[in-house]
């Protein structure tokens, strides 16, 4: 039961992401990345990994994705108005994506398949033991990303003072 | 899982789904009430004794309006926006403890649909989503007005979720639980919530104002600057229901409020009232307690909405990013330095 779920979600996964891709207007664009993030909660749930999978649900699906509507809505975009694209352009488009395909498939092929993963803690996804667990013996990589992200934060308000700070 | 638990859980989806919509209903003719008698008028008394049949009324009239459709919308976002406004509100109520679990024979039913041990990051995850039924309503329409609220809308509730996320982690610290099953029982009798973060649950009441799009921030449907907001082009069932949405959504963030700060089922006494009551009214006068605190939050919503002006937007954004999100800073700080002395660090 547990597998055919997983197929079913991750078929959906890859036709939404499939979409994002091939819709024409930017707005339904992050729209199907919306529900393809979604589809990605439901693959945390079915991990038992409850914590990434609200966390997914509120960062990407209640934050960054509103800021992405609210941008594209306020360029408002479309068809009549979009740059023409000139050929060079679309050619070099097509050779960056092969080479990524090349590369991907590459990797992939280079990675035996692995054997299933069995967590010691089969709740390890669990919020109390997550938190045990980055704290505890991860606690040093956990605080240098905090740092991480807390160094794009103040980079990105430099960015947007016009004045010289 | 057995058909008994199924058929249980069911049911209890059935009732809530029911009494929200029924409270919602019934908070419309409020709203209307209440607001004539702070205004020294009558109100609607037409429809029924003391117009009591008024929102049956306006339901029908809903209804039978006209389906109207602006030709340059983008017609499946257009209908997607009010289904989404009326899906978000509902779905926050799957989390919320009604009322401590009744015994029927050696049967245990617990009041709750999903005790989930994320269940606050879930009321949060849910709010966060509230947006997007507005977004893409205002966006759809094709008109500068909704698209111009649409922005708002978007900008006022993700300034807001930082201040109430953090207002959250204070309350965190001092329950030590995400379950809202736990943090109830952690209530019982006279220790509530509020008691410990009184200025923790001030921060995340004005942001339950600022997410619900209740005045005094009801910026996105500002009627003197843009015409009805996201829902001008809308028409019918579909601008019902988005009017149904937002009091949904006073419901459930009236409930959430006294879940988390003021004890949800616990009163004074309820032990005495359990032990002499019997499995089953005992639970049940918890959960009679719940709603009339959620009903009183609910007279609180209105009543703040026909007494304060609405803001402007930079004082919005002022009293958001400067005020409100430092003040749940020093909250989280405070809190967490009182703990660490309580309990010897």
């Amino acid at each position: 039961m547990g597998t055919s779920v997983f197929y079913f979600v991750a078929t959906l996964s890859v036709i939404f992401s499939l979409m994002v891709i091939f819709s024409k207007n930017p707005v339904h664009s992050v729209l199907y990345l919306i529900v393809t993030f979604f589809t990605f909660t439901v693959h945390y749930i079915l991990l038992n990994a409850q914590f990434l999978a609200v966390v997914n649900f509120i960062v990407y699906m209640g934050a960054i994705m509103v800021l992405f509507l609210f941008v594209l809505m306020l360029l408002n975009l479309n068809k009549d108005n979009e740059p023409l694209k000139s050929t060079l352009v679309k050619v070099v488009g097509v050779i960056a994506g092969c080479c990524l395909v090349v590369t991907l498939v590459g990797t992939l092929k280079a990675t035996a398949i692995s054997d299933p993963v069995i967590l010691r803690n089969p709740n390890l996804g669990l919020v109390k033991n997550l938190g045990k667990e980055l704290f505890g013996p991860f606690m040093l990589p956990f605080e240098l990303c905090s740092i991480l992200l807390l160094s794009a934060m103040v980079g990105a308000i430099l960015l947007t003072k016009k004045e010289k700070v | 899982m057995d058909i008994a638990f199924v058929i249980e859980k069911f049911v209890l989806v059935a009732i809530i789904f029911g009494i929200s919509l029924v409270i919602a209903m019934y908070s419309t003719y409020a709203e209307r009430k209440v607001a004539a008698f702070l205004q020294d008028r009558l109100g609607p008394d037409r429809a029924g004794p003391f117009g009591i049949l008024q929102p049956l009324a306006d339901g029908v009239k809903m209804f039978m309006k006209e389906e109207i459709v602006p030709s340059n919308a983008s017609k499946w976002l257009f209908m997607v926006g009010p289904g989404l406004a009326m899906l978000t509100a509902c779905i926050g109520t799957a989390v919320i403890p009604w009322g401590s679990p009744i015994a029927i024979g050696d049967r245990i039913i617990p009041l709750q649909v999903a005790d989930i041990n994320v269940g606050l990051l879930y009321i949060f995850g849910v709010v966060s989503l509230g947006v997007y039924g507005v977004m893409i309503g205002g966006w759809a329409s094709n008109n500068k007005y909704s698209l111009l609220s649409a922005i708002r809308a978007a900008s006022q509730n993700i300034s807001y979720e930082i201040a109430m996320g953090l207002s959250i982690i204070a309350l965190l610290l001092v329950t030590g639980t995400m379950s809202l099953k736990e943090i109830v029982d952690g209530q019982h009798g006279w220790r509530w919530n509020v008691l410990y973060q009184p200025l923790g649950f001030l921060l995340f009441m004005i942001c339950s104002f600022a997410e619900t799009n209740r005045a005094p921030f009801d910026l996105p449907e500002c009627e003197t600057e843009l015409i009805g907001g996201y829902h001008t082009e809308y028409s019918s069932m579909k601008l019902g229901f988005y009017l149904f949405a937002e009091y949904i959504n006073m419901f459930v963030s009236a409930a959430v409020m006294a879940t988390l700060y003021f004890g949800g089922y616990n009163y004074p006494g309820m032990d005495w009232v359990l032990a002499n009551t019997g499995p089953v009214i005992g639970p049940l006068i918890g959960t009679g307690v719940f709603f009339i605190k959620i009903f009183a939050f609910i007279f609180f919503f209105m009543w703040v909405r026909w007494t304060i002006p609405r803001f402007r937007y930079d004082q919005l954004m002022h009293l958001g990013w400067k005020v409100l999100i430092p003040l749940a800073i020093a909250n989280i700080v405070v809190t967490g330095v009182v703990i660490a002395v309580i309990e010897g660090f």
